[in-house]
């Protein structure tokens, strides 16, 4: 079980990022859970300045940018 | 039937012909407001749209996607040069803040894990007023003054806020988060004269391609009877007579004034350098054009442009929508400079409220201003109704300083950020701030 959480305060980017995610993890057929993390606080705890961000398992893997589905997938993988 | 969803669509459908019901259509003040909203739109449409968004848009675009923002974000982490920190987080808003929502995550960041309360202060109070669309679309609608102004007062003010908030927390424990930044990695693949270049060569565009014919005189006229504050038209003079004065602007817009509302007038002095790079500005743009396409190709890898294109896709998706309401209200609300052009709200009013230049009036800009949710680039329509109304540039710039830093959803978010007390402290600092500047630059312009 993997656990994926967006960090962005709900921005367009934010969404955006989830919605590739999403389509990531659907297309890898793994078994998730997906979290938006909005307090801009807890955003700090995970040490990222620059929203949107995607955590997997706790660690962050992208800052500052909306990657595609492609790029995810292989963090997922 | 679901009774419950039906009864609210059916209150919606009586509220909307309600409103039609009452819909001052035919008195003239509404009448004369909904042309006025339509004309400015139209204006924006012809004069800025294509030739200064546009450009923006992708100058803006590249910014995001080209700059590493993680080299900036080196300047402003725990480890930095304190003197060296407040001088980067004044400016760097340009290159960090291109959107208005990345502003406040980057504050706490710096305020919990780096360089600490004031660079952190510096950089909110900055960030968003010299963000590069807001900049060009200041200069461009409200005049070059004011523009450089922006940008000039938001850095100077933003250091001064930020040093002043780290005087008054100085003692404070600084329980700094040991959370380290994970910050973007650094992807520099070309020299940095490369980006320069391709940078000069977007603005350089945009700066031609906008190129005003210089007037043969400018005029300066009073905003309306019994009003505090003046305005300047440079252009043609076509008719003068003992009750009206018309002169065609340099964009070609007619304004015709009751004579008793001009001020004074005074020949422009042409100048041969200006008026060769008017006749010359579609050459020049053309020229550019090519040098751009030229270093595009060679020097940018496909994916880099095709991200490229998205960010300027996304900065226009997102911020067009929200300009076009934004100005219809602005018309509608506020009418077009000049008699004759008022909106719903009567210029008498914004007179009395922001004309001139006095204490009060430029207290009252940045209040306004501080409270007052725009979205991104909308302030600017509004501060330009707002001046056509009688607002004097003093307030006017009180107001964009301290309109873009300060709105009730974001002060509400600092409060979760800092605690009520740094947050009431520095609120109070940006209203005194802005109202200062506003009044020095009142006095000199």
């Amino acid at each position: 079980m993997m656990r994926i959480q967006v960090l962005g305060t709900g921005c367009p980017k934010c969404k955006k990022l989830a919605e590739n995610t999403e389509a990531a993890a659907k297309a890898l057929g793994i078994e998730y859970t997906i979290e938006k993390v909005t307090d801009i606080n807890e955003i700090m705890k995970f040490g990222v300045m620059m929203t949107p961000a995607l955590a997997i398992d706790g660690t962050v893997k992208v800052v500052g940018k909306v990657p595609s589905p492609d790029e995810i997938g292989k963090w997922l993988a | 039937m679901d009774w419950k969803s039906e009864s609210k669509k059916l209150a919606l459908i009586a509220a909307v012909f309600l409103g039609f019901f009452v819909l001052p259509v035919g008195v003239p003040r509404f009448n004369n407001a909904v042309t006025e909203s339509l004309e400015l739109t139209k204006w924006y449409a012809r004069e800025h749209v294509l030739l200064c968004l546009v450009p923006a848009f992708f100058i803006a675009g590249g910014i995001s996607v080209f700059v590493s923002q993680a080299s900036v974000m080196k300047y402003l982490g725990a480890r930095a040069n304190k003197v060296l920190a407040y001088g980067v987080a004044s400016v760097s808003g340009s290159v960090l803040a291109v959107c208005s929502c990345t502003v406040l995550p980057l504050f706490a960041g710096i305020y919990k894990m780096g360089a600490g309360l004031g660079p952190a202060t510096a950089f909110l109070y900055s960030g968003p007023a010299i963000n590069v669309l807001a900049i060009i679309l200041t200069a461009r609608i409200l005049g070059f003054e004011i523009g450089v102004a922006r940008a000039v007062g938001a850095i100077a003010f933003s250091i001064i806020i930020g040093l002043l908030m780290h005087l008054i927390y100085r003692r404070e424990e600084c329980a700094k988060a040991v959370t380290q930044a994970a910050m973007p990695e650094a992807q520099v693949t070309r020299p940095l004269w490369q980006n320069a270049a391709y940078f000069a060569s977007m603005v350089g565009i945009l700066i031609f391609a906008n190129w005003a014919r210089s007037g043969d005189m400018r005029a300066v006229f009073l905003c309306c009877p019994g009003g505090l504050s003046a305005y300047k038209v440079e252009g043609t003079l076509v008719n003068r007579t003992s009750e009206t004065v018309t002169i065609i602007d340099t964009s070609g817009k007619a304004h015709k004034v009751p004579a008793d509302l001009m001020l004074g007038a005074e020949d422009v002095r042409k100048n041969t350098v200006y008026e060769w790079i008017y006749r010359l500005r579609w050459a020049l743009v053309a020229v550019l054009l090519a040098a751009f396409a030229y270093m595009a190709g060679s020097w940018f890898s496909g994916s880099e442009l095709r991200e490229w294109l998205e960010a300027t896709w996304g900065f226009a998706k997102q911020i067009m929508p929200l300009l076009l309401v934004g100005v219809l209200a602005a018309g509608f609300l506020l009418g077009r400079p000049g008699p004759d052009h008022e909106g719903v709200i009567p210029a008498a009013w914004v007179n009395a409220a922001v004309g001139g230049n006095s204490l009060r009036a430029n207290l009252f800009a940045s209040v306004f201003g501080a409270f007052m949710y725009f979205s991104t680039l909308t302030e600017v329509p509004i501060v330009q109704g707002l001046m056509g109304a009688g607002m004097g540039k003093g307030p006017a710039l009180a107001m964009l300083l301290s309109d873009p830093a300060l709105s009730l959803p974001s002060i509400l978010v600092l409060r979760t950020i800092m605690g009520t007390q740094k947050t009431v402290v520095y609120v109070s600092l940006v209203i005194v701030m802005s109202t200062v500047t506003g009044l020095m630059f009142g006095a000199f312009f």
